[in-house]
């Protein structure tokens, strides 16, 4: 045990920092105050009736806040984590920290303002709760981090944090730049001046237009906010347990990328896109799924550890990632033309010992990298058509949500003598693996 | 199985015209004899094609247990053939629905962690499903790998 001051002593009851509840209500306060706003305005003649009823939601507020903050405490009990929390509904949630596949430090714009930050803890599997502690301040957050992985790691617990190595970062310019042409983008520019045109012909049409779409345009601009918060200032750095991708403008996000738990990559270059020579990376990770809440749709995505860059970036990224991706590729048979018109420029596939990739994609080009460790199973499919044109496909599907790597419409033998030697690969892959986990189990422990 | 079931909805449907017919008479409106005869027969007939075609698709659903993976086969249309190592099976289900139950059968459902790869085995015998269920988690168990 280090001499250093520990951040946290373990089996002792901790709470968090008492101004959580104000931050996590931050959001709600905000359509609390549009709600209450109309009604305080109307009951401005009568001002002492509205004094009562503000200093009454007021103080329910504050100790609704107070009442979340006292009953809401975590500790460390040998390896788990355990979270209590709820009134009514109690629940005390244990995380055994031995299954954390990482700790992601989160920093929204409220909290950043106070100096606090959340820390979420990433399980595997595919179901299951993720631990959140929100919030804590910003350096204590990062030495409970620390120890939490260190106790998770069987290590004894140093505070401190292996360096950092700096691989990519993106510039901003370049990333607002990909967004002004992505296809959100561009359906903005031509819904306004389809409306403009319509509001130049008749006026009243265009009224109504904008109040049934104004769903449909908020939409759009929080997908576009989106992108630009997820992307600002993106750095990805090299880690001793991964790669950590950092990134944000007004919330941040400091995200691990465990190695050997990536499912799949994928490369996305759309057309539009393509005269700049930009793309698209990212990862798909186990384990990495909505958390309720604030930023449930950016868990819903993959994670993108190059918002856009170069294909010589994304390459050297990709070697970062998957040290040893195929290289060579082969084109299905030209017939596959007819059943595939559009796909058939994009399609090719290439494997060797460890990794698949296929590319496809009808507008956009999509390659997908396969560790073969992560196949869960493989699929044959043929339908009529490609029945008639002696073709077929190969799935291979992964535990990933997003990514699906399909080895498209190829001769119907090949495809039938690959999939034994995808069996075979995937299967002689696995055993390395488990018997490099076994070797490594005892020197762990 | 499903060849049951598709028979079943077909004598339903046949019956309701056969009652619409009566119930069209008692009301007093002319019955169109004819009309719902031709439907009895198009129905009749759509039965039997579809028996025919469900036929074909129980055939053509097969299994096999290899040494270290399940390969399942089915489809009529598009042929479908997948291959689930037992290492990589997370849980088996065995299900069975009221019409499978009346005639001893049962489905076994294999899933991996990968949403896509779901198979499964309908109409088999109730003993085989649950020996092939305590089989291939036995076989997962030993076979098991990480994520």
């Amino acid at each position: 045990m280090s001499s250093v001051q520990k951040p946290f002593d373990t089996g002792v009851w901790h709470r968090l920092h008492p101004l959580s509840p104000l931050i996590r209500a931050g959001r709600v306060l905000v359509g609390v105050a549009v709600v209450f706003g109309g009604t305080l305005i109307q009951n401005s003649q009568d001002n002492r009736n509205g004094e009562v009823i503000r200093l009454g939601v007021a103080v329910i507020l504050v100790a609704l806040g107070a009442i979340s903050w006292l009953v809401t405490r975590w500790r460390v009990e040998g390896n788990d984590l355990r979270i209590e929390t709820g009134v009514l509904r109690r629940s005390s949630l244990r995380f055994p920290l031995a299954q954390v596949q990482a700790i992601d430090i989160v920093r929204p714009l409220v909290a950043r303002i106070f100096g606090l930050s959340e820390l979420r803890l990433r399980m595997g599997g595919a179901t299951g709760h993720s631990g959140r502690l929100a919030y804590l301040t910003e350096g204590h957050a990062d030495a409970v981090r620390a120890q939490l992985l260190a106790i998770g790691h069987g290590v004894a617990a140093e505070t401190d944090e292996s360096p950092e190595r700096v691989l990519i970062s993106v510039p901003v310019g370049r990333l607002i730049g990909s967004i002004v042409i992505g296809p959100a983008a561009i359906f903005l520019v031509v819904a306004l001046t389809a409306l403009i045109i319509t509001a130049v012909l008749s006026p009243e049409a265009a009224v109504g237009i904008v109040g049934s779409s104004g769903a449909i345009g908020l939409g759009l601009a929080g997908f576009l906010w989106r992108r630009l918060n997820s992307g600002f200032n993106l750095t990805v750095a090299e880690a001793p347990d991964g790669l950590r991708v950092r990134s944000g403008l007004l919330d941040t996000t400091a995200e691990t990328i465990p190695s050997g738990r990536v499912q799949a990559v994928r490369m996305i270059e759309p057309l539009l896109w393509r005269p700049l020579g930009w793309c698209r990376l990212e990862v798909d990770v186990a384990g990495r799924q909505r958390v309720e809440g604030e930023n449930s749709q950016e868990g819903h995505q993959l994670r993108a550890v190059l918002p856009v860059g170069t294909r010589t970036e994304a390459d050297w990224l990709l070697s970062r990632i998957l040290p040893d991706a195929p290289v060579e590729r082969v084109r299905p048979p030209l017939r596959a033309r007819w059943k595939a018109p559009l796909r058939y420029r994009n399609l090719s596939w290439g494997h060797n010992e460890t990794c698949a990739v296929t590319t496809t994609g009808r507008i956009a080009r999509v390659t997908s990298w396969v560790p073969l460790t992560k196949v869960q199973s493989l699929r044959f499919v043929q339908g009529p058509l490609q029945r008639k044109l002696q073709l077929a496909t190969i799935y291979l599907d992964t535990a990933g949500r997003s990514v699906h790597a399909a080895i498209r419409d190829r001769d119907a033998d090949e495809a039938r003598a690959q999939l034994g030697e995808l069996t075979l690969l995937s299967r002689a892959a696995r055993r390395t693996i488990s018997a490099r986990r076994a070797g490594a189990m005892p020197a762990e422990a | 199985m499903r060849r049951v079931q598709i028979l079943a909805v077909s004598l339903v449907a046949a019956l309701v015209v056969v009652a619409l017919t009566g119930v069209e008479a008692m009301i007093g409106t002319k019955p169109s004899l004819t009309a719902s005869g031709l439907l009895l027969a198009g129905i009749l007939i759509g039965g039997f094609l579809l028996d025919r075609f469900a036929q074909r698709r129980v055939r053509a659903w097969a299994y096999r247990e290899r040494d270290d993976d399940l390969m399942v086969r089915r489809g009529v249309f598009i042929t479908r053939l997948s291959v689930i190592p037992y290492g990589r099976m997370q849980f088996i289900d065995v299900v069975a629905g009221p019409i499978e139950r009346a005639f001893g059968l049962a489905t076994v459902r294999m899933h991996t962690a990968a949403a896509a790869s779901d198979a499964r085995i309908p109409g088999l015998q109730a003993d085989e499903a649950a020996r092939l269920r305590d089989h291939l988690a036995e076989l997962g168990e030993s076979k098991a790998a990480g994520l």
